[in-house]
């Protein structure tokens, strides 16, 4: 039986792979900001077999109350064996172009509020000196695109946090894992039109259990978003910054 | 993936909008325009009564949280889009299983209620329906009304069978059965006319929980109304051998729209003939794993692109008993002139159980489904022919099948419709509420 911490608990893909660690047995701290959907989900949780599923209500962008949140998930479960951050808004590109604050707002949920998350609880891992962390970060991290970088940007700032992050604790027995999930058809990404890449949140979570088992380092979900990312890094950024993407 | 929001007869096409209903808490999700809205669960019913044509159709998908298991007493309390399948890959293993069941677990439990669906066990069990303790019914006003036998028991009526013209359900309860393992003791007897088909339906129906037949609907003229009849109990103790993995996954999927002339009708007719053929022994006993006995077609993905582009009709008609072989002979021979034959038909005799629903199709009889391809005029006028054999017969056809009945004969199968229309929502319609209706697929009450 895992501890397991899910932060954004009630998004799509949080919500798949939190039922996988139900059906297992698992013991789940869930975090998330409405309380009404936070306890449906527990509910629905303790119905697929967790062993326990305790609750916590947070808006991830109260960072003053992020060291409370470790405190209070150490005394629920003790040690923790994994942390999944899986919150996250995918912003109107546009709107943040006509606006700073809108910028800086999606940046503090995307990348400040992840960052905060990450060092209060990696002093808890140290101190353990066992566990996985693992964030939802995203494909849209590996390169800046015109039509999504504000997103792209915290992304690839919560990647390069993690290497950092990875480089520091490997020695102490951490695992950190950075998950990069492509194209999936969760209701953040409703309005798009669907096509051939996309996948549900059910094989995403799969893939992120896996990653877990397995002690991964940087996923790419499905495998073959590594190979297209590879493709679309290797283009020289003056053919790049010509191109509609 | 984007869904498509179609019949699983793939017919008729219609152009429609979606609402997401994300979360049983949330209020009713209206659609812009004051367009007509519809709840649409997994998209398993074959005609038009998933369908709101001009309108718009509620995704419940989202609403897949179970709520409570009381697993002493087996009573399941869940969001309406769950599947049938989510339930029994948890309940199996505690001991419960559904009280009624269809041929595929692909649906959901929204959609089992509003078209009251019926299985294998309805000479035991009843319908879906009967099983069912209470369910929220979210209004398009705003209001939530909790319904069961005894609370708000008329909108419960309305609403069993209601094919979700009554307003959302978001949750549902049911009482589950108890089963002591996963396995099915299975006897399969073959039987060469209607005649023999009864006799064996009336020594079986006693001692077997589930009882259904095949019938080769492509037979030799002299041949009509031979088929093979299969009878189920759940096994008390399950064989050592049974212990196999269960296969849950589906093995393979139609990934595109086969052309129309590969099930013609002779690849059809072979098709049939093989699977009578097959079983050289009068009776064959074994013991199967749940989901074979059940859900044969699920390991199947999308296994209705088999039939095209253009689509298949399923036709599922129940008549009296007492009439019943000469109307379901000359059903099956009407089909069989008209070269529509079809891959899977299928007997059962119904039970006396009444359900709740105003609009419930089970009734005391002999019921038979069959498959038809779409080959345009020709089908429906064969369609329209069978609507009228049953409509002489006093029988009944099945709206979750159906795409073609006139609104006549939807009046006479179901009186209680005028009653029902009281309590629709109106927020909600659908396709093939406008059709009974007589309203054709206009935007007039959409």
């Amino acid at each position: 039986m895992r501890k397991v911490v899910i932060i954004g608990a009630t998004s799509a893909i949080a919500r798949e792979t939190a039922r996988l660690f139900a059906a297992a047995g698992d013991q789940l701290l869930l975090v998330a900001r409405d309380p009404q959907r936070l306890g449906a989900l527990c509910d629905d949780l303790i119905v697929r077999g967790a062993k326990a599923a305790h609750s916590c209500v947070l808006d991830v962008n109260a960072l003053e109350r992020h060291t409370a949140l470790v405190q209070s998930t150490t005394e629920s479960l003790g040690e923790i064996d994994v942390l999944l951050v899986a919150h996250g808004t995918l912003p109107d590109q546009r709107g943040c172009e006509a606006s700073v604050d809108e910028t800086l707002g999606e940046l503090t949920t995307n990348f400040t509020s992840v960052v905060s998350l990450l060092t209060v609880f990696a002093k808890q891992f140290e101190a353990q000196g066992s566990g996985v962390i693992a964030v939802l970060s995203s494909v849209a991290g590996d390169r800046g695109r015109q039509s999504n970088y504000v997103y792209g940007a915290a992304k690839g700032g919560v990647s390069v946090f993690m290497q950092g992050l990875r480089n520091r604790l490997a020695p102490l027995g951490v695992t950190v894992t950075t998950i990069k999930p492509g194209f999936v058809d969760t209701p953040m990404t409703r309005d798009f039109d669907k096509g051939p890449l996309w996948v549900g949140p059910d094989v995403v979570a799969r893939g992120i259990v896996k990653a877990l088992e397995s002690n991964k380092d940087v996923v790419y979900l499905p495998w073959f978003w590594r190979w297209i990312m590879l493709v679309i890094r290797l283009i020289p950024e003056r053919v790049f910054k010509r191109m509609k993407l | 993936m984007a869904r498509r929001y179609e019949s699983w007869g793939r017919y008729p096409d219609v152009v429609q909008r979606s609402v997401v209903a994300s979360s049983r808490f949330d209020p009713f999700p209206s659609p812009v325009d004051d367009k007509s809205a519809l709840p649409f669960g997994n998209g398993r019913s074959y005609g038009d009564c998933c369908l709101n044509d001009r309108g718009a159709v509620i995704d419940t998908q989202r609403l897949d949280q179970f709520i409570a298991f009381d697993s002493n007493r087996g009573i399941l309390r869940c969001e309406s889009g769950v599947l049938l399948r989510d339930i029994l890959a948890l309940s199996v293993s505690r001991g419960w299983f559904l009280p009624v069941t269809p041929g595929t677990q692909l649906v959901t439990v929204g959609g089992a209620v509003a078209n009251d669906v019926h299985g294998k066990n309805h000479h035991r069990a009843g319908t879906f329906g009967c099983h069912v303790r209470c369910f929220e019914l979210l209004r398009s006003d705003g209001e939530r009304r909790e319904c069961s036998r005894d609370e708000n028991s008329e909108l419960f009526n309305a609403t069993v069978a209601g094919l979700g013209l009554t307003g959302l359900i978001t949750w549902v309860e049911l009482q589950l059965k108890p089963i002591a393992t996963a396995m099915v003791d299975v006897e399969s007897l073959k039987f060469s006319s209607l005649a023999e088909f009864f006799h064996v339906s009336d020594a079986s129906d006693v001692r077997w929980e589930y009882t259904v037949a095949w019938v080769d609907a492509l037979a030799p003229s002299t041949a009509i109304g031979r088929g093979l009849f299969l009878r189920g109990n759940h096994a008390s103790e399950a064989e050592p051998a049974a212990h196999a993995a269960r296969k849950t996954r589906q093995r393979m999927r139609i990934a595109l729209d086969v052309p129309g002339f590969v099930l013609n009708h002779y690849a059809m007719r072979v098709f049939n003939s093989t699977y009578y053929h097959r079983q050289r022994r009068k009776v064959a006993r074994s013991q199967s794993d749940y989901v074979p006995f059940f859900y044969p077609l699920d390991v199947v993905g999308d296994w209705n692109r088999l039939y095209g582009k253009r689509g298949f009709f399923q036709f599922q008609c129940v008549v009296p008993r007492a009439d019943g072989e000469r109307v379901i002979g000359e059903i099956l021979r009407r089909v069989r002139a008209a070269h529509d034959g079809s891959f899977l038909s299928v007997l059962k005799v119904f039970g006396e159980q009444a359900s709740p629903g105003m609009l419930s199709f089970p009734r005391p009889g002999v019921t038979l489904a069959l498959d038809v391809p779409n080959h345009g005029e020709d089908t429906l006028r064969l369609l329209r022919e069978l609507d009228a054999l049953v409509c002489e017969a006093k029988g009944a056809i099945y709206p979750a099948k159906d795409a073609t009945m006139s609104p006549e004969s939807f009046r006479t199968y179901y009186p209680a419709w005028e009653e029902f229309t009281k309590h629709m929502d109106p927020a909600c319609s659908s396709t093939f509420w406008r059709r009974v209706m007589g309203r054709g697929s206009t935007t007039a009450d959409a």
